[in-house]
């Protein structure tokens, strides 16, 4: 029976075309190299790095605030720990934990509107003014607040951005739900007597993902602008972990006489979300046929 | 339309309800032992004592959910542990430095943004449109706490043109005292006539309201041309120029204003934004507004604070939202 569903469900077949769009935008083929050269960079950097020791807190007093050399290109910070070694290694730290409080958001997003959507009523009233509560918070400060409910760490931020994302997937998965569920297979799927679980978990959410997974793709650099901001608060990552935040709040009480232990890590945060964003912003262009170059 | 607004209105407090349940929940239901939190880390048993009164943790959750909310009905945002100051009073002495800024960066949000949204639109893939383009992403990406050191070492260490941070300069404040008649210096100074302390005020708020308006300038610019170019594309546009009017007519006289409802959601809810990237830009700038005090209170861990500053945010969104939603309705097209 599942056979005959499957050929019922529509597809997102257009993978070769949409990778022929996204080539032939310059920009966005260059911010798309570039990020796959910074994830192999954040995969690979306790190899590649020059100073690998200096990732963790060993500590060179004696060559602390050199100045950007040839030793060390962006220079040592305030324990003589090259500054290069820990702008690479945080790629490492960002990226992962930028994915991470993404996909947290979306394993709680996606199953709730998902029932939002499908089963409607009270149940759908109830999820979605609880969506609209947690929205109705600046996006930082409720961050901000539940971290220091519950202690700072890179953990518990990545945990507490999580809790202030999830409502976005919720609202979009919602949409999708609602639009596909009166199709053909899933009415199908209802006539022969498949459970509402089954059919939200095999039919609804398979078949609403590459919207969500594009929204995704878009909110990474936000996401990990947001988690550098509560690192450069002093609510993220927690010395010696080499967090991009963390690096630029440290580095801002000997500024701007010893500026490149700020503003190197601060470049590292541009390129990296600038590349996110350009590559989402490539990503809506070809979904969206409207705005497409002819 | 009023009806609209009313039913609006009623679900803006439903939400507010929600804001507070969820404050309530974190900050007493969630922690095992809530006034150990609310007292600070470094509290006495007789500070956590009176934290435990304060908090009325004596009595069941219901009646403490009801007193919650009686507190926060008058105003009431609890006692901040490091000055023992009433947290909504010092509140209302950090909000004006942080109005002024959010303000001045709305102004250029829509002096600078709109125009440039409208003129890339009317140069669609032209140099200036890519320019803008980039700016717009640009501006989105960067962090703005680095934006603000950045700006800080080219003008105040490199060219010495600007000070540092601070609203005004101690020399300033030696010789004159601050006019406080609105809060929002610029003014006060303007009304009581203080011309110096007026140039002062103002070299000292250009770096700070640079950073905090990239971000909107960047976001309206790109919103105003999106919505542009749709609009531009619909057929009453084509049939306008088929007709022989001017593309200056078409482009300020039929196409702007169907795009004024996007845009002005656009400027709304970007400043909802604003507010949170000024809390980070105020504490590299040492600009005395919430942002110092929240930035201050998440060092110390001023939990009492925290919350009222985030109960203060999500009340400005929640405003913000159902301006935004109102001006929307007030389209015509819009049958409610």
């Amino acid at each position: 029976m599942d056979a005959i569903l499957d050929t019922l469900k529509p597809r997102w077949n257009s993978f070769r075309e949409s990778l022929y769009l996204l080539a032939r935008n310059k920009l966005s083929l260059l911010a798309l190299i570039i990020l796959v050269a910074l994830v192999l960079l954040a995969i690979f950097s306790p190899v590649i790095v020059p100073y690998p020791q200096d990732i963790a807190d060993e500590t060179h007093i004696e060559a602390k605030f050199s100045e950007p050399s040839s030793e060390h290109l962006m220079g040592t910070d305030e324990l003589g720990r090259d500054v290069f070694s820990r702008v690479v290694y945080g790629a490492r730290v960002s990226i992962s934990s930028g994915l991470m409080a993404v996909a947290i958001a979306l394993v709680i997003g996606v199953p709730l509107g998902a029932v939002a959507g499908s089963f409607g009523g009270w149940v759908d009233n109830v999820i979605m003014r609880i969506t609209d509560v947690f929205l109705s918070f600046p996006p930082l400060l409720l961050a901000i607040a539940l971290v220091a409910l519950l202690g700072s760490s890179l953990t518990n931020a990545i945990m507490a951005i999580s809790v202030s994302w999830w409502p976005w997937y919720t609202r979009l998965m919602r949409g999708q739900a609602i639009s596909i569920k009166e199709r053909k297979f899933v009415q199908a799927a209802e006539t022969i007597g498949t459970s509402r679980i089954k059919i939200i978990f095999k039919h609804i959410i398979p078949n609403c993902i590459s919207p969500i997974i594009v929204q995704a793709s878009m909110d990474i650099g936000g996401v990990i602008m947001t988690l550098a901001s509560l690192s450069f608060l002093g609510l993220g990552a927690q010395s010696p972990t080499p967090e991009w935040g963390l690096m630029i709040s440290t580095g801002r009480s000997y500024f701007p006489d010893k500026w490149w232990c700020c503003i190197f890590p601060g470049l590292a945060i541009f390129l990296t979300v600038l590349c996110f964003n350009l590559l989402g912003d490539a990503i809506r262009e070809i979904l969206d046929p409207k705005t497409r170059k002819k | 339309m009023i009806k609209y607004i009313i039913k609006r209105l009623l679900s803006s407090v439903v939400v507010l309800l929600g804001v507070i349940t969820l404050t309530f929940i974190i900050t007493r239901v969630v922690p095992s032992n809530p006034a150990v939190k609310w007292a600070g880390s470094r509290a006495t048993q007789e500070q956590i004592a009176q934290a435990s009164i304060e908090l009325g943790l004596d009595k069941p959750l219901p009646v403490q959910y009801v007193s919650y909310l009686n507190q926060l009905l008058h105003g009431d945002l609890g006692t901040s542990y490091s000055s023992k100051q009433p947290v909504a009073k010092e509140l209302a002495q950090y909000v004006p430095a942080t109005l002024e800024l959010v303000l001045i960066a709305f102004v250029l949000a829509i002096i600078v943004g709109i125009p440039l949204g409208i003129y890339s639109a009317k140069k669609k893939d032209q140099l200036l449109d890519h320019c803008s383009r980039f700016f717009s992403i640009g501006a989105v990406s960067l962090p703005t706490f680095w934006v603000a050191l950045f700006l800080q070492l080219i003008f105040y260490k490199t060219l010495q043109l600007l000070p540092i941070g601070g609203r005004l300069s101690v020399t300033a404040t030696v010789f004159d005292t601050q006019p406080n008649v609105t809060g929002l210096l610029l003014l006060d100074c303007v009304l009581t006539g203080k011309w110096g302390m007026f140039r002062d005020a103002l070299s000292h708020m250009i770096l700070p309201c640079i950073t905090i308006a990239l971000y909107p300038v960047g976001l309206v610019s790109r919103m105003t041309r999106s919505a542009l170019l749709e609009i531009l594309n619909e057929d009453y546009i084509t049939a306008g120029r088929s007709y022989g009017l001017s593309e200056r007519k078409m482009l300020w006289k039929y196409a702007l204003k169907n795009s004024i409802g996007t845009t002005a959601t656009d400027v709304a809810l970007s400043m909802g934004y604003t507010l949170t990237d000024t809390f980070l830009v105020e504490a590299i700038f040492s600009w005395p507004g919430i942002g110092s005090y929240i930035s201050e209170a998440v060092t110390t861990l001023n939990f009492p604070a925290i919350i009222g500053v985030t109960i203060f945010g999500a009340c400005c969104y929640i405003i913000l939202n159902l301006v935004a939603d109102i001006i929307v309705a007030m389209d015509p097209r819009i049958r409610l």
